[in-house]
């Protein structure tokens, strides 16, 4: 499994977490910890319960996931 | 990258792989002793303009025809032609790619002409079976590796092969998306699969070795030992724990 395997999937912010984790709902039901990507953290992106966002998974774990993008609402 | 679907996107993926489904019955009639690939070309053409569905093929990597129709030897990516004609016993594989709204869908199938002999039906039918003993392994938990195994174990249990070369893909806004998925591999290996996955398996079997060449025309895939291949192919989608096969719409079988 290369790079291009990871999993790309929409979801729901449920929870607000310390550390900037956050609970997502994935929009095929599974519920995943997920923080934010380095890239969204240099761009100053907000993020709060009930955004719509785009998480990236690893095929390796995917109870964990990185939020790549945040929709607008 | 692998994008998983939502309930949405599915619903959009129906109506394109509906009509892949629908004009393979259509032309499944229009297989006969005689006719040439380009006429069975037209008539797809025309059916999808009908259905006011786009021709994905057209054009996808320069390829010139609506759809692959591959005869015998030929594995897939056949071009129609005028000096094709198709004879009594052939092997032919249709396949055929459609866009909606900017949604894909891709189905194939093998038809005999008239009467062949046991051992061609014989590889039609196991390819057609290999399908749906690969899209038993697909479910929320298994793996990837699981369902090509599936596909690549019972190939050869009857004694045939898979071509190793060419593999299913995944599909959604794009024709051939990640992942890919081989017919052949180890099980619990590969990519996950979990709700929302959205994939076109194919498996194209061959009677003898799974060697194949391409021709000079940059397109049709043959076999190196020149033995006939069966191409078979449907666009699957996991939502919900179960398995939908898009491009069979309920009352249609082909």
């Amino acid at each position: 499994m290369s790079e291009k395997d990871v999993i790309r999937i929409e979801g729901r912010i449920l929870d607000s977490l310390p550390n900037t984790m956050f609970k997502v709902r994935l929009d095929n039901g599974l519920e995943v910890l997920a923080h934010i990507s380095g890239k969204m953290r240099q761009n100053f992106i907000k993020i709060v319960p009930g955004d719509k966002v785009v998480v990236e998974l690893s095929p390796y774990d995917l109870k964990k996931g990185r939020i790549v993008y945040r929709k607008r609402s | 990258m692998i994008k998983l679907k939502n309930e949405h996107d599915i619903d959009e993926m129906r109506y394109p792989n509906a009509v892949v489904g629908e004009v393979l019955a259509y032309i499944r009639d229009y297989v006969v002793d005689g006719v040439t690939t380009y006429d069975l070309d037209r008539l797809i053409e025309e059916y999808l303009k009908k259905r006011n569905v786009f021709p994905a093929f057209k054009g996808y990597e320069g390829f010139p025809a609506t759809s692959c129709i591959s005869l015998n030897e030929m594995v897939v990516h056949g071009i129609p032609s005028k000096k094709i004609v198709v004879k009594n016993g052939d092997l032919v594989s249709i396949d055929v790619g459609t866009m909606h709204n900017g949604w894909y869908g891709d189905g194939a199938r093998t038809f005999i002409v008239g009467d062949a002999d046991p051992k061609r039906k014989k590889l039609v039918e196991v390819t057609k079976a290999s399908f749906f003993e690969g899209i038993k392994q697909l479910r929320v938990g298994n793996k990837l590796g699981d369902v090509s195994h599936a596909i690549q174990s019972f190939v050869e249990l009857h004694g045939f092969s898979v071509i190793r070369d060419y593999v299913g893909h995944g599909i959604g806004r794009n024709l051939h998306e990640d992942p890919q998925v081989p017919n052949f591999g180890k099980p619990s290996t590969g990519v996950p699969l979990m709700n929302g996955l959205t994939i076109a398996i194919e498996p194209m079997v061959s009677m003898d070795d799974w060697k194949v060449e391409v021709l000079k025309d940059g397109w049709g895939v043959v076999t190196l030992d020149r033995s006939p291949s069966a191409h078979y192919e449907n666009t699957v989608v996991l939502y919900k724990d179960k398995v939908e096969i898009l491009t069979m719409p309920e009352g249609l079988d082909v």
